[in-house]
């Protein structure tokens, strides 16, 4: 049985490339494509863990961020933020913001499946 | 033995004598001999009018009451002529230069020609000297009577109130003939001034001869006379030191402001140089009249019946011995101090009666038309006139009302406090810039009431005006307001207590109210000619007039100074202009001559009155104002270039923040940009390197999943192609680095061409085109217009959210523009985002479809090279874009109505 992953991202080459490899892993991909809800879409999947892009459609995913660790239940889900904002004050704000593990793009493949893993290892 | 009738001969004898003197010395004085008029000599010996009848006697007396006090009278002059040298010389120079004619001429002129001070001076001077005229006459009364009172006959006892009153006329008669035979007071009245001198010699020559006398005749030589008055109550009496320095210090005062010493100290004088000679020449002289004054008074004391009049030691001592001819030298030389006296006091009076009181109130009365049509010559000396007698004779009236009582020195020192008051106005106008006219009105007013109060109406005891009730217990019935014990300043002399609170109020209230009061323009000019007469002999206040006024002036300065002489005068400036004739241009410089000119014969504030009537210009000039504001221009300059430096300070400063805010901004934007850029360039290299992963690694994938992320890297290599081109352009574009391509077109087929390249599917998305409007020639650079027309167009195609897609393509002439409208069917761009589009990175919508949102900022770039504009156009039934065209029209297409 896979482990479910919601991924927050709007540029849809990336949604096909990373869901391809997570699913080739045995991971359940969920896929959301805008910030306005975001949040939701979280609290409705319950996911094992959430991949975050920042630069969306509606809202940040910082502000998406700080949303899941505002809220009581989500406030330990493992979020991983994949941004192409490689900047260091970004990952400060991140990091500040309650972020899991935080990656820049591009991205090695075999990377982010380590990653993910070690998210939801035990 | 001397008989009255031999004593009125020699006086008659005498002023026969004076009168040959004087007009001898005015005559040699017309034909311009007699140097030695104008010794130092002279003049020194013109100063001793300062020794009057009350000296010659009156300082005996003074002794015989006092002791060694009476010496203070000779003190204060002598420190004035030896350490006030610089004073005094200011002061002459001055006069000189102002043609001053009185001391309420240089107190007048100095606070801005103001008549109203002038006046005010004239009164106090009046006040202060009429007792001291009628002092003289009654020292001559007196001597008379002491005459009288030793004649065995026992002749009858001329009546005394007609002696005065011949004397009187004799005086004014003299006076009258001598004192205004030349109007122009300015003019040194030689034969007055040479009479003077003689009486100097006659008064010292007495006074030394009856010390002589007494010492050797009637002591017994020097050491018998020491010991007499080291015998007699003079020795006994204590000098009380607060005395001593009052009285020094008033005489001192006296000797600067008394209208007769302003007389011959400085309208008499001749040189400046002079000065130097009297200021040891005068305190001799002081010391020879003061040298037998205590033997006089001891010896006196001594051998004179108890109750003796002291006064009149110096008569009565030759008297009692016999000695007749002694006693009628004696009798000389008291005459002389009295005569001198009052003729140059006359003569002072009467100028400043005359110029500052009788001739405004005349001009006044005749509003100007009699500086034309009068003869003011005339009436200018016939003031003059009128006034010395009314002076004499007002000192006359004096002298009957008051009886002749009260001790000599008494008065004059009552008279010595009233003229001090002119002090701290004078020395104040000399020294000080800042003090002005209502300043020397204050204190001038405040310190002769004080003295009036205090010290002049108490002087007659007990009177209607001053009862003793309010000496014992003050102005109704205030304590502090005593007359004698002011603010309860008690037991002081009543004499030093006045002097203290006058002078002092006086002064404080004149610098006071300097300080608080704003002076005018023409004081701040003579203020600065006054303090700074050493600098600067320029020039007061200046005229300007017309050419058709000289005539009218020539008219009246002949009448004020007389035909010949203003007909010279006018003659010479005339010729300095370099013209012929009598008629010099009214140049200021001339008008300025004049009037100093007028004002030796009218005074200042009067000939300032007069010249003003004909010239008509206001007392202040363009030139005043000038001078008066370069002198404020030169305090402002000061200031205002401190408070330049400041504004430059503050506009550097402000061009400092200004920048510094324009780079945080570029920072900012630059920060911006960058994080945009790398965001623009790492997603589309995202999903190149996740995809060229996924083909490398992945085992087993089908062939159409190949070719799909194959296309997708590919697609993602063009995005990145596109990217960097359009960065590229932009750069460009906003470094103003594109060079333009200018060609001529028409507009349809340019639309055709960016129609085909946008690459829109024509089933799909509709254009909808004016094909008549866009037949309009275009002279720019088509390529860059066209790059506009594509991104327009796909954007249109990638935005538009209707199901089928319509792109209205609507071109207008206006004026001399033309408009491009591109409207599509859409929802359009919400309000709030319109003024976004065309920034840089922005994008509207919620997908990344196409391009990194340079488009529009590219767009915006090229229409601004072009000379044009693209805005978005609201409240359109899509998103509405309007592309702006400068036009110069090269067809005749007529305008197509919109």
């Amino acid at each position: 049985m896979g482990k479910r992953v919601l991924l927050i991202e709007d540029e849809p080459n990336i949604i096909e490339a990373v869901s391809f490899i997570l699913s080739r892993d045995g991971w359940d991909v969920k896929t959301h494509s805008n910030g306005h809800d975001a949040i939701d879409a979280v609290r409705a999947r319950a996911p094992d863990l959430v991949i975050l892009d920042v630069m969306l459609p509606g809202k940040s995913g910082f502000d998406i961020l700080q949303e899941i660790r505002a809220d009581g239940e989500l406030a330990t889900m493992p979020v991983l933020m994949l941004t192409a904002r490689g900047q260091v004050k970004d990952r400060e704000l991140a990091e500040q913001s309650g972020v899991s593990r935080y990656m820049t793009k591009p991205f090695s493949n075999a990377d982010v499946l380590e990653v993910v893993r070690s998210m939801v290892a035990t | 033995m001397a008989t009255l009738n031999l004593l009125v001969l020699v006086c008659f004898l005498y002023v026969a004598f004076l009168f040959t003197i004087a007009f001898g010395a005015d005559r040699a004085a017309r034909r311009g001999r007699g140097t030695w008029l104008r010794s130092p000599v002279v003049y020194t010996l013109s100063l001793s009018i300062y020794c009057t009848a009350w000296t010659f006697y009156g300082a005996v007396g003074f002794a015989a009451r006092s002791g060694l006090e009476f010496v203070t009278i000779y003190l204060g002059p002598t420190l004035v002529m030896i350490g006030w040298w610089w004073t005094l010389r200011k002061m002459v120079r001055v006069g000189r230069s102002q043609r001053i004619t009185s001391v309420a001429d240089l107190i007048s002129s100095r606070y801005g020609k103001s008549n109203l001070l002038a006046v005010f001076v004239t009164v106090l001077a009046v006040v202060g000297t009429t007792p001291y005229i009628a002092l003289q006459l009654q020292s001559v009364t007196l001597s008379f009577a002491a005459f009288a009172a030793n004649e065995p006959s026992g002749t009858d006892l001329p009546n005394q109130q007609s002696i005065a009153l011949w004397v009187a006329l004799g005086l004014a008669l003299f006076t009258i003939l001598f004192g205004t035979r030349n109007l122009d007071a300015n003019e040194r009245h030689h034969g007055v001034v040479m009479a003077i001198a003689i009486e100097a010699v006659v008064k010292l020559f007495a006074l030394l001869a009856v010390g002589v006398f007494v010492v050797w005749g009637l002591a017994g030589g020097v050491n018998d006379t020491l010991a007499r008055i080291d015998a007699s109550p003079i020795a006994a009496w204590e000098v009380s030191g607060s005395r001593w320095v009052g009285l020094t210090m008033l005489s001192a005062a006296a000797f600067l402001c008394l209208p007769r010493m302003f007389q011959v100290m400085v309208v008499e004088n001749e040189d400046e140089g002079h000065l130097r000679t009297a200021s040891w020449a005068f305190p001799a002289y002081l010391m020879l009249m003061s040298l037998f004054v205590l033997p006089i008074a001891a010896v006196g004391l001594d051998v004179l019946p108890e109750g003796a009049n002291p006064d009149l030691f110096v008569l009565t001592l030759p008297l009692q011995d016999g000695r007749d001819g002694l006693a009628i030298l004696s009798f000389i030389g008291g005459f002389s101090s009295a005569t001198s006296m009052v003729i140059v006091a006359a003569i002072a009076l009467s100028t400043m009666v005359s110029n500052h009181v009788v001739m405004p109130v005349w001009l006044w009365i005749t509003g100007g038309s009699a500086v034309m049509s009068g003869d003011v010559r005339n009436v200018a000396l016939l003031a003059r006139r009128t006034s010395i007698a009314g002076i004499v004779l007002l000192g006359y009236l004096y002298f009957h009302v008051s009886g002749g009582g009260t001790a000599l020195a008494a008065i004059g020192l009552v008279s010595f406090a009233g003229v001090a008051q002119f002090l701290p106005a004078l020395m104040g106008g000399l020294y000080w810039r800042a003090a002005n006219r209502t300043g020397a009105l204050a204190g001038l007013g405040v310190g002769f009431v004080v003295w009036l109060y205090c010290l002049f109406l108490p002087s007659f005891g007990p009177s209607p005006v001053m009862p003793q009730a309010v000496i014992d217990h003050g102005l109704f019935g205030l304590h502090w307001l005593r007359p004698q014990a002011l603010f309860g300043a008690e037991g002081m002399d009543p004499l030093i207590h006045a002097v203290m609170w006058s002078i002092s109020l006086n002064t404080i209230v004149f610098i006071t109210v300097s300080i608080i009061s704003f002076p005018r323009p023409v004081e701040r000019l003579q203020g600065a000619q006054f303090v700074n007469v050493f600098e600067h002999s320029g020039s007061p206040p200046g005229w300007t007039g017309g050419l058709a006024q000289s005539e009218d002036l020539l008219i009246m300065s002949q009448r004020i100074i007389g035909g010949p002489q203003a007909q010279a005068l006018f003659a010479a400036a005339a010729q300095r202009q370099g013209l012929a004739g009598y008629l010099p241009e009214p140049s200021p410089e001339f008008l300025q001559e004049m009037e100093r000119e007028l004002s030796g014969s009218v005074g200042a504030a009067t000939a300032h009155a007069m010249i003003s009537q004909i010239v008509g210009g206001a007392s202040v000039s363009v030139e005043d104002l000038m001078a008066v504001a370069d002198e404020t221009a030169q305090i402002m300059e000061y200031s205002s270039r401190l408070e330049a430096k400041t504004e430059e300070q503050e506009r550097t400063a402000r061009q400092l923040r200004e920048a510094n805010q324009k780079l945080t901004q570029l920072s900012v934007q630059k920060d911006a940009f960058l994080s945009q850029i790398s965001h623009e360039l790492r997603t589309p290299m995202t999903s190149i390197r996740a995809f060229s992963e996924i083909l490398r690694d992945t085992q087993g994938l089908k062939t159409a999943e190949k070719s799909k992320y194959a296309a997708i890297i590919h697609d993602e290599t063009v995005r990145l192609t596109r990217l960097l081109d359009d960065l590229l352009d932009l750069s460009v574009l906003e470094n103003g680095q594109v060079v333009l391509n200018s060609q001529t077109g028409r507009l349809g087929p340019l639309l055709d061409r960016a129609i085909a390249a946008a690459g829109v599917d024509a089933e799909t998305f509709r254009i909808e085109r004016d094909r008549q409007a866009e037949d309009v020639m275009l002279t720019t650079d088509l390529d860059r217009l066209a790059q506009v027309f594509i991104n327009l167009i796909s954007n249109a195609r990638k935005y538009c959210d209707s199901p089928s897609q319509v792109l209205t393509i609507a071109p207008k002439r206006q004026k001399d523009r033309l408009l491009i409208d591109f409207i599509d069917n859409g929802s359009g761009i919400p309000t709030d985002h319109q003024s976004m589009v065309f920034e840089k990175f922005s994008r509207i919508g919620e997908t990344k479809a196409g391009g990194a949102g340079l488009g529009l900022a590219i767009c915006r770039e090229i229409m601004a090279r072009l000379g044009g504009d693209i805005t978005y156009l609201p409240g359109q039934s899509g998103a509405a874009f309007r592309v702006t065209l400068p036009q110069p029209f090269a067809d005749t297409t007529p305008p197509v109505s919109a």
